[in-house]
């Protein structure tokens, strides 16, 4: 028996709606059958996994905090990968963009108006930003591939911020620890009453503007003809350069501002970790959400699951929350995977019947 | 043994693993597919290769483990990128995140368990020359290995029929399929390679470089790996060059830091990624040097007419 595929003459609608939909189903099947050879009762597993997370106003807000830093990240990447641009370095992004916030807490300790707030959120995306550059820039000046050099530069990110905590902006009154003293008042994030805080409403707004520029604008235009069609792209003059360096800057805008965010809020601090892998799960947020900024909103909820589910199945089947990332990796593959049946009908042959070819 | 002595066996035992998966990798990229799971076939070569020696006490078979970890991998990148034409790029991310993931819930029984090492090799007379010996014949039978993989794959991609359609089926994969060669086929024999490569890698660093399993051990080596591939241009003795001298910038940043100069550590320790990037730029900037061997249809998915 073999796999066939037959390209559709148009895209299934269809599937592009329910491509997404059948990989999470395989997902939680793959999920079952994971559980099941961990010893444990599937059904109950994947309930107190996926559907527990969402039955209390705790961690209902936990959800939305957790969502937040992976739709920020997410809907940037979304716009690079459909204009084919290769951003996989968004974690040192928002590693750089929380050490450029975290300059004003640190050194300014004692400037506290919303002006500080202000411009530790404008610092977290130049941060973001210039990082990102970096890339871009090597990208169109020299046609090194972005993939290895935004990646290098995680690394790169997490070994400063690493020597920042343990060597000058180590907390004096820190008992020698490796973390920054922690922020106060205005340099962290307004909350809403519990944990929830002004990066999710400003992750929403973006969602919704970025929505508006993909859908409506020249530019999205441009995003979307420079990533499906090239060379219709150059015939129209759109520049491949400027849509590199304006994806990444886009891009690390939001990744710093979500690396921002999470040391303004849940983290409170600059510390050697300030991020459970972020930057790369939106990536996974990226391509459920089918690369669209609403999609993406919907996709980091989910994703917001999974860390959550994670630490919920820990304490209660008592199993590794490192399971967390292992169905995030299925996750993906299971999308990709379901992504051709957009472009491809898939059939099965049974035996290999003579077929003849049109003029044999 | 020598101070000189000692950097040369140092730095050939961190060259090892990045000559390794860059090996598989530029089998994997003349035929055609880009595969960036590199780093997860690693990290789960790794964790086999080191489970699989603590369990049966045997490092020939961690590394016959660590051989079918990242096989495994490539089979699964395979199926999705050359059966169901999914992006190569995207799917060798999933591989990555996936193969991280995965290793870190399989090796969480592993951390802090003292590790197999695999012996060096000793010949009596030969290993015990002074200077020499030990570089030359005393040497853990893995980096032989590698130089061997090194001599066959130049030998193969460039002597060979076999190599011919290889390079054939990366350059036109359309020409190539009318001429009568398996395009899928020989693609998947080539990513099933470089997986057992990107394994075997790993599982040097669980077995021989540091005899122990840590989470993400491989600290970004899979994806300098990659970029040795384009670093040497897609040729594979320069692989080998590449792979000896970013294995010597390894070595420097810890010697350095071991003289005491008041650099801090982890300057040091960018260096290897600092390097990556120049050496890419480097490369890359020059157009001559890339254009001749860059296999014309890397990352292209390949759909035969019908």
């Amino acid at each position: 028996m073999r796999l066939v595929l037959e390209r559709r003459s148009e895209h299934s609608q269809a599937m592009a709606v329910l491509s997404p939909v059948i990989a999470i189903g395989l997902t939680l099947l793959a999920g079952a059958i994971i559980f099941a050879m961990l010893g444990l009762d599937p059904l109950y597993a994947l309930y107190i996994y996926f559907i527990d997370p969402l039955t209390s106003l705790w961690s209902l807000e936990q959800l939305v905090v957790k969502a937040t830093p992976l739709i920020l990240i997410g809907v940037g990447l979304a716009i690079c990968f459909t204009a084919n641009v290769w951003n996989i370095g968004a974690e040192g992004q928002l590693t750089m963009g929380a050490i450029f916030a975290s300059a004003i807490p640190i050194l300014l300790p004692a400037w506290q108006s919303p002006l500080a707030l202000g411009s530790m959120i404008a610092l977290g995306c130049l941060g973001g930003m210039i990082w990102a550059f970096i890339p871009a820039i090597l990208k169109t000046r020299f046609g090194a591939s972005e993939i290895l050099t935004s990646l290098m530069l995680v690394y790169v990110a997490q070994l400063f911020l690493d020597w920042l905590v343990r060597g000058p902006w180590r907390d004096p009154m820190g008992f020698n620890f490796p973390q920054s003293a922690t922020f106060q008042g205005w340099h962290l994030m307004p909350t809403f009453g519990g944990t929830v805080h002004l990066g999710s409403i400003l992750a929403v707004v973006i969602v919704l503007v970025l929505a508006v520029m993909v859908g409506r604008t020249l530019t999205g235009f441009e995003v979307k003809v420079l990533g499906n069609a090239p060379r219709a792209g150059r015939f129209a003059g759109f520049s491949r350069s400027r849509m590199v360096i304006l994806c990444f800057l886009l891009s690390g805008a939001l990744a710093g501002l979500a690396g921002m965010a999470e040391v303004a809020s849940t983290v409170g601090q600059l510390q050697p970790t300030i991020s459970p892998g972020y930057g790369f799960t939106a990536i996974i947020v990226a391509f459920l959400g089918r690369l669209n900024p609403v999609g993406v909103l919907l996709a980091g909820f989910l994703l917001a699951i999974s860390y959550l589910g994670g630490e919920g199945a820990q304490v209660t089947l008592g199993i590794s929350d490192k399971i967390a990332r292992v169905f995030q990796g299925i996750l993906l593959f299971f999308v990709l995977a379901c992504d051709t049946l957009i472009l491809y009908r898939v059939r099965f042959e049974t035996a290999r019947a003579p077929r003849l070819a049109p003029g044999e | 043994m020598s101070g000189l002595e000692a950097v040369i066996l140092t730095i050939i035992t961190a060259a090892t693993p990045l000559l390794l998966a860059a090996l598989g990798e530029l089998v994997s990229e003349r035929s055609g597919v880009l595969n960036l799971g590199v780093e997860g076939m690693m990290v789960m070569g790794a964790v086999c290769g080191f489970g699989a020696a603590f369990v049966t006490g045997s490092p020939l078979l961690g590394a016959l483990a660590a051989i079918g970890a990242g096989m495994g991998l490539a089979l699964l990148f395979a199926v999705l990128t050359l059966t169901l034409v999914a992006n190569q790029v995207a799917t060798g991310l999933a591989l990555t995140l996936l193969g991280l993931g995965l290793s870190g819930l399989i090796g969480e029984a592993f951390v802090g368990q003292p590790g197999v090492k695999l012996g060096r090799v000793s010949i009596p007379g030969l290993t015990d020359i002074p200077f020499i010996g030990r570089i030359l014949f005393g040497q853990d039978p893995l980096v032989y290995v590698s130089l061997a993989l090194t001599g066959a794959v130049a030998y193969v991609l460039f002597r060979t029929r076999l190599g011919l359609t290889i390079r054939a089926v990366g350059d036109n994969h359309q020409s190539a399929h009318s001429l009568g060669y398996q395009v899928i086929a020989t693609r998947y024999a080539c990513v099933l390679f470089g997986g057992a490569c990107a394994g075997l890698a790993g599982g040097y660093l669980s077995l021989a470089y540091t005899p122990q399993w840590i989470e993400n051990m491989t600290a970004g080596r899979g994806w300098i790996a990659i970029a040795l591939v384009v670093f040497a241009t897609w040729l594979p003795l320069r692989v080998a060059l590449g792979a000896y001298l970013f294995g010597a910038v390894t070595i420097f940043g810890f010697y350095v830091q071991a003289m005491g100069i008041g650099i801090p550590s982890q300057f040091l320790s960018s260096l290897p990624y600092l390097v990556t990037i120049a050496a890419l730029v480097v490369i890359s900037g020059s157009r001559m040097l890339t254009r001749v061997n860059t296999p014309a249809c890397l990352g292209q998915s390949f759909v035969p007419e019908r």
